[in-house]
């Protein structure tokens, strides 16, 4: 069954299309990531989920039940932590975390000092005395004690020291292991790498690539690094190559992933000394579709 | 090279720009309202009898609490400019005083807080520039502000307004202003946040209010410990003294040495005042949405609750003052017989009630405004995201300002009561003058209403209930003397509430006021659970 299912999605702000015509489906179970640059529409897609922002057209469905209208029958199952944690400063952690956990309806009391622990905070100080990484862990406590079926977290982890982006992603993949579904918007690629099973590509308000990793890597090119007994001849000039650089004798090159077959077959008449292949990281899959930003790159579309 | 000061004046068109429309609005209300007010005069109290009925109306203890010592009886008949300082002078002051307390706050911890200033002194500019250029800005402002108030009743060409007299009497509103100002500039460095300075700086506002009152029926040196004291003792269009003056500007300049001072030794974002450790875990009163609500806004609730039992007591403390004048008096006694069954004394009760209540209706609103300033500050989206719906929430607001309503006239009831039985020999029941400050209840959740309204259709034009707050303010303070035209005061709620004692409670304009408080209400619930939230 999926969770959230998200159909024909439109939002404007006054004559400005914020989202236009958003698809999204997220299976239980699932942990699915949610990137694309500044301003492209993460957050407003996560504030319609939420039920705060009235979507303009579009059906936005959780758990079965319209976003908008069952707001607060939803939330009962859902924990979010916005990017930005504003807490108010005159409250302290601790209650803070009370707090929100009673506003959800339920909580679990000896998650929540066991969560204390595990990201090292001090809850007995006033909120406006706290670093922002460590507002943020507030938010985060409060998400992972309560006990939801579904987690939005909109970049949880700005701010975040090392270390505790670690006992973060521990966290989530802990709430995988009970099979709760998890929305994560991030910048951080490798984060999202790690942990996502299904990716959504958004930009200027229209996602334009949706697929777990490794279909993604498949519609991408791959990088190669080559040595070879006679120096390579014109492979610049070969379908499917980018980027060559020639180097300490040594060639590396992006291929497509369709060209891949030929190109081999090609190389191995010069007498390969050594092959290297790694697969395109994410951000060479986000990068790509950043320096690409003709105004319209066909949707799902992922070659140029 | 001193680099401390380097991009002051850049800066200063930076604060000008960004504030521009509130300094206007400042400016040109209480310009138009003096020089409205100051011209109205030439018309009103003409003969001899009716400024020496005016002379001992303002003469006692009641309206000198109110309004300040004034003037002998004699000065009255030689210029009316004494019946407007008189009148008019320490009211507009308070209002100048506000807008130093709300601009200054504003262009120093606000903008502290919200990290602007953390920007700029990142780039190529001095440690104290960005107080220097708001300080600036004000004295430029204030100055503004006494030229063209006192060039504008000068050319109005009435009887006595010397051109001394008008400058001087612009200059009080200016050099007290900026007294204001300075205390602003001095708390935003002791208090870590924005409304700590704000509160802080009010709270001195109505302490000097308060001495000044208790000092000018009483012991006068207590007046003299109060900048408003000094304020009122300028004896403008008669005396004209000018030392009042110097010791406002020589005053703030301390204050404001010492705010650079205490700048320059401080960190960004961090305050004198300690911040103690706080409690692990909430209590369930707060873990409830109107609890933390409540909590939210305690400091508040509790500075007004205490200021306005204060102010209550204060004015009741001189009703013994004002029953032993006014039975010492036969000229008053004459007019007293004129009025009918009630006294004057309690005539100038329901005065004095009507306008405290008003006073008691900006923390009502203010309350409500919390609910959008919690969401531009995106902490509303932790109820929001949560299993909490947006009628609750909106509820606990419209709930707490109600709450509140009848909290503080209860308590503006008891201080007055309070004093008043100690202090006279016919005291008045309690019962009456809770009465009186009770009936005013409609008027205020009128007042309510409108605020949700606004803030469930139009969020982006909320400041249209200080507009209207300022518009009802007026009719009360002066619309009589201006004489507003009946339909121009009637668009002013508080004309709707009888003045008790004396005046008849009509039942059906109750029932209308309480019947429009719902609409409103209504209307403002479903806006608000219609229309998108932002953070
Ligand atoms: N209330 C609003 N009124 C008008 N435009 C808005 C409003 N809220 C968002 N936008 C616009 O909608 C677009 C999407 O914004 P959104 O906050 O969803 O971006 P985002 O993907 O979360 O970016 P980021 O990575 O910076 O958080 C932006 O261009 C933004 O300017
Ligand atoms: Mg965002």
């Amino acid at each position: 069954m999926s969770l959230v299912e998200v159909k024909g999605l439109t939002k404007k702000f006054g004559n400005f299309t914020a989202l236009n015509s958003i698809n999204m489906t997220i299976k239980e179970g699932e942990i699915y990531g949610f990137i694309g640059p500044n301003g492209a529409g993460k957050s407003t897609t996560i504030r319609i989920l939420l039920g705060m922002l009235k979507a303009t057209s579009g059906e936005v469905k959780i758990f079965g039940k319209d976003a908008w209208n069952d707001a607060v029958e939803i939330h009962k199952q859902i924990a979010y932590v916005p990017g930005d944690a504003n807490l108010w400063p005159n409250l302290t952690g601790g209650e803070v975390i009370d707090i929100f956990l009673k506003m959800r309806g339920n909580g679990n009391k000896n998650k929540r000092n066991e969560l204390i622990e595990r990201f090292n905070l001090d809850p007995t100080k006033k909120c406006r005395a706290y670093s922002k990484g460590n507002r943020q862990k507030i938010a985060l406590i409060a998400a992972f004690a309560s006990e939801a079926k579904f987690y939005i977290l909109d970049e949880p982890t700005s701010g975040l020291d090392p270390l505790m982006e670690k006992t973060f992603q521990q966290c989530v993949l802990e709430v995988k292991d009970e099979g709760k579904s998890v929305l994560l918007s991030s910048h951080i690629l490798s984060e999202i790498e790690k942990l996502c099973e299904k990716i959504s590509i958004i930009r200027e308000g229209a996602i334009i690539e949706t697929g777990t990793l490794n279909e993604m890597r498949h519609l991408t090119r791959t990088n190669l690094v080559v040595k070879s007994k006679q120096p390579l001849q014109s492979i610049e000039n070969m379908k499917g190559i980018h980027n060559v650089v020639v180097q300490n004798g040594e060639t590396s090159f992006q291929i497509d992933s369709e060209e891949m077959d030929a190109v081999i077959k090609y190389l191995s008449e010069y007498g390969i000394l050594k092959l290297e292949s790694t697969p395109p990281t994410l951000e060479d899959i986000f990068l790509r579709h950043y320096e690409n930003s003709k105004p319209s790159v066909p949707s799902g579309g992922s070659n140029p | 090279m001193n680099t401390t000061f380097k991009g002051t004046s850049h800066l200063i068109k930076i604060i000008t720009r960004g504030h521009r429309f509130q300094i206007s609005a400042w400016l040109f209300g209480i310009v138009v309202v003096s020089i409205a007010v100051a011209s109205s005069y030439q018309s009103v109290y003409q003969n001899d009898s009716d400024k020496q009925a005016f002379a001992l109306t303002m003469q006692n203890p009641a309206m000198v609490a109110m309004l300040g010592p004034g003037y002998e009886t004699e000065d009255y008949l030689i210029t009316v400019g004494t019946q407007f300082a008189h009148e008019m002078l320490l009211f507009t002051v308070i209002a100048v005083a506000i807008m130093n307390i709300l601009l200054i706050g504003s262009s120093t911890r606000t903008d502290e807080e919200t990290g602007r200033i953390e920007v700029v002194r990142s780039l190529p500019i001095g440690r104290l520039s960005y107080l220097a250029a708001s300080i600036i800005v004000i004295a430029i402002v204030n100055l503004l502000l006494t030229l063209v108030t006192g060039l504008g009743i000068f050319v109005l060409n009435i009887d006595g307004f010397t051109f001394e007299s008008s400058i001087l009497y612009g200059s009080i509103l200016g050099s007290s202003g900026f007294v204001f100002g300075a205390i602003t500039a001095l708390f935003a460095q002791l208090s870590d946040t924005s409304r700590g300075t704000k509160g802080l700086t009010f709270g001195v506002l109505i302490t000097s209010y308060l001495l000044r009152a208790v000092g000018d029926v009483g012991s006068e040196h207590l007046a003299f410990i109060s900048p408003l004291g000094w304020t009122v003792r300028t004896g403008v269009f008669i005396d004209n003294n000018w030392w009042p003056i110097i010791t406002l500007i020589i005053f703030s300049v301390i204050l404001l040495v010492l705010t650079f001072y205490l700048n320059s030794i401080r960190d960004l974002d961090a305050g004198f005042l300690p911040n103690r450790i706080g409690k692990n875990h909430a209590s369930s009163f707060i873990k409830t949405t109107f609890g933390l609500v409540y909590q939210l806004q305690k400091v508040k609730v509790i500075a007004w609750s205490i200021g306005i039992f204060t102010l209550g007591a204060t004015f009741g403390a001189v009703m013994g003052d004002m029953e032993k004048y006014f039975t010492d008096n036969e000229f008053v006694q004459m007019i007293l017989s004129q009025v009918g069954d009630f006294s004057i004394t309690e005539q100038f009760l329901s005065m004095l009630i009507g306008i405290m209540s008003l006073i008691s209706t900006i923390p009502v609103i203010m309350t409500i405004l919390k609910l959008k300033s919690e969401e531009n500050s995106n902490r509303t989206e932790h109820f929001y995201s949560r299993a909490v719906s947006r009628n609750s929430v909106l509820g606990s607001f419209t709930l707490l300002a109600i709450i509140e309503s009848i909290i503080y006239l209860i308590l503006l009831a008891f201080g007055l009561w309070m004093a008043a039985t100690i202090m006279m020999e016919d005291s008045i029941s309690f019962v009456t003058i809770v009465q009186s400050t009770l009936v005013h209840l409609p008027a205020m959740w009128v007042m309510i209403g409108i605020t949700v309204f606004l803030i469930g259709n139009v969020p982006k034009g909320l400041n249209v209930i200080w507009i209207y707050y300022a518009f009802c303010y007026i009719v009360v303070y002066v619309g009589g003397m201006l004489k507003f035209p009946d339909w121009v005061m009637n668009l002013s709620i508080f004309e709707a509430i009888p003045k008790l004692p004396g005046e008849e409670v009509e039942v059906i304009a109750y029932v209308m006021l309480f019947v429009l408080s719902v609409i409103f209400l209504l209307v403002g619930f479903i806006g608000y659970n219609k229309r998108d939230i932002y953070g």
